[in-house]
């Protein structure tokens, strides 16, 4: 694991070094300022990441992060203020979009209204000046793979908006870019739709071999689409990882919070190493965690465990902390069991449902939080 | 009934007299236009006074020589200017709503349509003088001072539309024509054009009525023996007054109504 340090936030990086050949898009301290004097805002700043060939990559974070506007630098309708985008290996940084082998699958869709299904999925070829018939052959395999053959003729303002969806991804493909950019594509489509697509469009990316990057908000959708993900928040990345790093090891609260549930817990610091680190919580639980490279802890320190790693049991067992049932919400598969620790902590458990266990905890019970020390993540802040 | 009234929503239909004031409007806006189309078909030689049904003043318009070299020029002359002032105003409106916000947007606009706020009267002096002053120099005294002048006060009517219809027209569809490898000008000839062409068609039938219909300007600016329709039946008001006049009015009528619902067909197409 590689880390840098740049002013004052952490950059985890688990992929390789930057100058790899396999890497498709690289950004190198690429910021964006707009407007200037008072209203000043700065979208991105300074952010390096390396996206590999092939692979599908999610930028991730909430609206007014940044992640939109790196993506249009991709693609090319802004240019960075300072730093540069390299695709495959060639700066095209300056490049107009026209000029780009990327192609982008936009939040509205935008298809040509006045075009066919058909028309609309050859208009990038038409301006490739690709021949007549490798158009025809090529709409054909498009229309085929998105499954759209018996709407070829129609007006896109005659199919719904899953099919609109289905159109705007064959019409970018088409020309076979080297990258495909997706901006939020299925936030207008309801749930069931949605969930349809995120399977389609990991199909469509293994077909095609080509290299997807995708922007949402939706962290779920990032975890379960995604090879590597760029968690990002007010123009910064702050880390780049896997879906399972990323959930299992986040780089800090903000990541840790981002991504799905999470409890926070402080903890004192009884001595530590180069790699491990010896907590305190409370009275009741002492316990060794493994301290992330080149953190040097401070007195206390943030600790984060996910819900389903923390175990409950009745009474007070030995390294374990003691605390009280405000809540019960059934959830199906499992149970969400909210705890108010006796320091005053306030942590969500969740325990799965199954006939084997028929441990159930009332509102008001007291009960033992414990966890094993290897699923608890120590942060800096 | 009073029950189930109170329940009904507000409506400026039930405010008392509403009905018969916007009766009296439509009486006071159409009453003297079927006047003057009944007469049209009067067989005797008054606009006033009814002696039967018969098509003699059409028969008699149609073979007028006056009125069918009027005809002509006022049909050339329309074609000419709204195609002019089409042509100016597409690239006005490209201009104003396809760039970023600039300084002094809202001056370009009022320069633009400056022909709808300056007083025709002024313009018409002012042409008068300005083409008085070229006639002597150059010698020309063809239609061309017409057509100018036509098409300068044509712009912004064909203008207002087509800008109606880029300013709804997302910047979506040219970001990703941009974005399949459409060149600006190929962008414009493939996305922008097709989609803005109802607005282009809407400002150019706009331009031709204007044009067909003016009478001021025609008037100061037209040299001997180039009356177009408008002007040559204002001439004939100064005569003995025929249902000729009232059947002239009534064609008219016809193909400007004509123009103008098809104007409002197409503005209200794929919206």
């Amino acid at each position: 694991m590689q880390q840098q340090v740049s002013e004052g936030r952490v950059l985890i990086d688990s992929g390789k070094n930057s100058n790899d050949a396999s890497l498709m898009i690289e950004a190198i301290g690429v910021s964006k300022i707009f407007g200037s004097g008072d209203s000043m805002i700065t979208a991105l700043d300074a952010v390096s990441i390396g996206i590999r060939e092939g692979e599908f990559f999610t930028l991730l974070g909430p609206s007014g992060c940044g992640k939109t506007t790196l993506l249009r630098m991709i693609a090319g309708f802004e240019h960075p203020s300072s730093g540069a985008i390299l695709l495959d290996g060639s700066d095209i940084s300056e490049l107009p979009p026209y000029k780009r082998p990327v192609n982008t699958v936009f939040q509205s869709y935008a298809l040509f209204p006045h075009l066919t299904v058909a028309q609309n999925i050859a208009f990038g070829l038409q301006m490739l000046d690709r021949p007549k018939a490798e158009i025809a052959e090529t709409v054909d395999r498009m229309l085929s793979m998105v499954k759209m053959e018996a709407m070829k003729d129609r007006l896109t303002s005659q199919i719904s908006g899953g099919q609109q969806q289905r159109v705007a991804l064959a019409r970018a493909l088409a020309p076979q870019p080297k990258v495909l950019l997706l901006d939020e594509p299925l936030s207008a489509l309801d749930l069931k739709l949605r969930k349809e697509m995120q399977i389609e469009l990991k199909r469509l990316q293994h077909e095609t071999g080509i290299t997807f990057v995708f922007v949402t908000h939706d962290q779920e959708e990032a975890l379960t689409m995604s090879d590597r993900i760029a968690v990002m928040s007010e123009g910064h990345v702050l880390q780049v990882g896997s879906p399972h790093d990323i959930y299992e090891r986040p780089a800090n609260r903000f990541v840790a919070g981002f991504i799905g549930e999470t409890n926070t817990l402080t903890a004192e610091v009884m001595s530590s190493t180069t790699d491990r680190i010896s907590l305190r919580l409370g009275e009741g639980l002492e316990l060794d965690a493994e301290l992330p490279s080149g953190m040097t802890p401070k007195e206390r320190v943030t600790l984060v465990v996910r819900p389903e790693h923390l175990r409950l049991s009745f009474g007070t067992t030995g390294s374990s902390l003691p605390g009280t049932v405000s809540n019960v919400v059934y959830l199906g598969t499992d149970t969400h069991y909210h705890v108010r620790l006796d320091s005053g902590d306030e942590l969500v458990a969740r325990v799965q449902n199954s006939s084997a266990s028929d441990l159930q905890f009332g509102i008001g019970e007291a009960v033992a939080v414990a966890f094993e020390p290897s699923t608890v993540r120590v942060l800096r802040d | 009934m009073a029950e189930h009234a109170r329940h009904r929503p507000f409506s400026v239909r039930r405010i008392p007299g509403f009905t018969a004031i916007a009766s009296l409007c439509f009486v006071l806006l159409y009453a003297p236009i079927i006047t003057l189309v009944i007469y049209s078909f009067n067989d005797g030689e008054s606009v006033a006074l009814w002696e039967g049904f018969s098509w003699r003043w059409y028969e008699s318009a149609w073979d007028n020589i006056q009125v069918q070299e009027a005809t002509v020029r006022s049909l050339v002359i329309a074609t000419l200017a709204s195609g002019i002032a089409t042509v100016v105003a597409t690239m006005a409106a490209i201009g104003t709503t396809r760039t970023g916000a600039f300084p002094g947007r809202l001056a370009i606009y009022a320069i633009i349509n400056q022909p709808l706020m300056v007083p025709e009267i002024v313009t018409a002096v002012a042409l008068l003088i300005v083409f008085a002053m070229i006639k002597v120099a150059t010698g020309y005294s063809g239609l061309a001072y017409l057509v100018a002048a036509h098409a300068a006060f044509c712009v912004p009517f064909a203008y207002l539309p087509i800008r109606a219809r880029l300013e709804g027209m997302d910047l979506a569809y040219e970001t990703a024509a941009a974005d399949l490898y459409a060149t600006p000008w190929r962008t414009f000839r493939h996305v922008t054009l097709p989609l803005m062409a109802p607005g282009i068609v809407a400002g150019a039938m706009l331009a031709f009525v204007v044009s067909l219909d003016d009478v001021v300007i025609t008037e100061f600016v037209k040299s001997a023996g180039q009356d177009t329709l408008p002007t040559y039946m204002l001439g004939q008001l100064r005569r003995a007054v025929t249902p000729e006049v009232n059947a002239i009015s009534t064609a008219l009528l016809a193909v400007t109504v004509l123009l103008v619902s098809a104007f409002f067909v197409l503005s209200r197409q794929r919206r």
